[in-house]
């Protein structure tokens, strides 16, 4: 009798299995499709919605003011990301006080009819003054790049921006991180990632070595993409290259430094600084200096 | 006057006896407390989009609970054949208008004074500050536009026969006006006659609604508007909402009510 319970038992366990098996499989399978549940939903549209929360994000820098469509025409570009911070400064932003520029949306409201009482007065309810979020209120651009980046994984730009805060600002370089090789999972071949990858890894986990494996693998792509006629962006090269060079000089590899620079030569717009870095670079080298 | 606020009370009565505040409220509640609780990046303290989605939320709820209360005020009435005990009483025709108006208008200050209590108090708990000059502005001018539109959904449903009619053309003008009701000049610029003129026109006859919505200031506390140009803003909504409640009048006159 016993056997014959323990015989049952066993048919009982292999009937369940047979039955709970293909559906446990399927809801994982479901579970791996989840995430394009929203792309079956919206198609393309996402893209066009993913570019709207990252201008969304571009006005919560600038305090919710955001030119419209109608003065893109001399809207300047973003200047959310660490390149065009630094074009920023260039253009005098810091040097006399963000309070005191004009929005992009009022340059353009000067080139309308100065008459007009209805603008005029409009003004006195919204922001006027220029302004980008500080003191760590930088946080507050992150949800709205999350959104973009969720409705449309390809968009790199995304991921860089919101890894160059975190990192820069937030001082959490530890969710940089995830978030970056989450981009680089969603987008192997971008060599903006790994370059931001590099970056985050030089910086904040001060490993050298590793960092100019990614950059070096950045590159890798870099070329790889321009051989496929996709038109990378050259001032990334650039950036790579300078980042190879200054960090192989930082550990004391000068030849290396100064190869790297060679090529930094050849695709910088200014050939004569990339020249003084190389002597420079090159005096290191001669001993006794 | 007491018949005026006799015919606004009934309209009161109207509102909470409805469903629509208190789905569109709960909605509105769960929604924002449900993404507050999300987590961006391990970081607690990042607050700004869940005003901007509550306000957001209640600026729909607001709109849809003003225009389709204004407009259906006068097509019910009608329907149900009320509206002839109700003139047939010394009441007459503007008084009635002006009393569906400020029922409406005050129905919706109401359902305003709700939001705003459950969206200062979401704000104030996890900012820990308390901007109530600000938000008193924010509730004003939003009440303040609300006006506007309530006396446009008013003369809608004298002009158009049905409601859903009625209520669709003033979401389209309504929002038309807040997107590109401020534009409607740069975009003159750049046509040629008679389009630039027939636009300018356009400009400068609209209400400019898009001055009441100052959810950007709220959002990212960024200090108080001059309370002169507060005022120079409620004028404004006074003059348009006078405008369109005179020109409802100047219809409902010389309708048929049969």
């Amino acid at each position: 009798m016993r056997g014959l319970l323990l015989i049952l038992g066993f048919v009982v366990c292999l009937t369940l299995a047979t039955v709970l098996d293909p559906r446990l499989r399927s809801l994982h399978e479901e579970n791996k499709r989840a995430s394009s549940v929203m792309a079956v939903l919206m198609g393309d549209s996402r893209q066009m919605f993913a570019n709207h929360f990252f201008l969304k994000a571009d006005a919560y820098f600038h305090y919710g003011t955001y030119p419209s469509i109608f003065d893109q025409a001399l809207k300047e570009e973003s200047h959310m990301t660490a390149r065009s911070d630094q074009a920023h400064k260039h253009d005098g932003h810091d040097e006399h006080g963000e309070d005191e520029h004009e929005h992009d949306g009022e340059a353009a409201d000067s080139h309308k009819d100065s008459n007009d009482w209805i603008q005029r007065f409009g003004r006195h309810f919204v922001l006027s003054a220029h302004k980008h979020l500080e003191n760590g209120d930088e946080r507050e651009i992150l949800p709205w790049l999350k959104i973009s980046v969720d409705l449309d994984p390809h968009r790199v730009t995304s991921y860089v921006t919101v890894s160059y805060w975190l990192r820069q600002k937030l001082n959490k370089p530890r969710e940089a991180e995830e978030f970056l090789r989450l981009g680089l999972r969603n987008n192997p071949d971008s060599y903006e990632i790994l370059f931001e990858l590099g970056v985050l890894t030089n910086e904040s986990k001060k490993n050298p070595v590793v960092a100019r494996r990614l950059w070096e693998l950045a590159l890798e792509r870099w070329d790889k993409q321009k051989k496929e006629r996709l038109k990378p962006d050259e001032l990334v090269r650039m950036e790579i290259l300078g980042q190879l060079a200054k960090s192989e000089d930082q550990s004391g590899h000068y030849d290396q430094a100064i190869a790297w620079l060679k090529k930094l030569k050849i695709a910088s717009p200014c050939p004569d600084a990339v020249d003084k870095l190389i002597e420079t670079v090159k005096a290191k080298t001669q001993p006794g200096k | 006057m007491s018949i005026i606020f006799a015919v606004s009370g009934v309209v009161i009565k109207e509102l909470y006896r409805r469903k629509d505040f208190y789905v569109l409220f709960i909605l509105t509640a769960l929604m924002t407390l449900l993404l507050g609780s999300v987590n961006f990046f391990n970081d607690s303290s990042v607050f700004r989009y869940v005003k901007e989605i509550c306000l957001l939320l209640i600026w729909i709820s607001s709109l849809v609970i003003s225009i389709t209360t204004a407009g259906r005020q006068i097509p019910a009435e009608k329907e149900n054949r009320t509206i002839f005990p109700l003139l047939a009483k010394p009441v007459s025709r503007a008084q009635m208008i002006v009393g569906k108006f400020l029922g409406c208008w005050f129905a919706s200050g109401l359902m305003l004074l709700v939001f705003y209590g459950f969206f200062v108090l979401i704000s104030g708990s996890r900012e820990h500050q308390w901007p109530m000059s600000i938000y008193a502005q924010a509730f004003w001018l939003h009440w303040a536009c609300l006006a506007v539109i309530i006396a446009m959904a008013l003369l809608g449903s004298i002009v158009f026969t049905a409601f859903s009619s009625n209520v669709t053309i003033c979401f389209c003008i309504v929002i038309g006006i807040f997107v590109v009701g401020g534009h409607l000049n740069t975009a003159a610029l750049e046509m040629g006659e008679p389009g630039a003129s027939i636009l300018y026109a356009l400009y400068y006859v609209i209400p400019h609604l898009e001055w009441y919505d100052v959810r950007p200031l709220v959002i990212h506390n960024q200090g108080v508007i001059r309370w002169i140009d507060v005022a120079g803003a409620t004028l404004y909504a006074a003059v348009y909402t006078s405008t369109l409640l005179g020109a409802t009048w100047v219809i409902f006159r010389r309708k048929s009510l049969a």
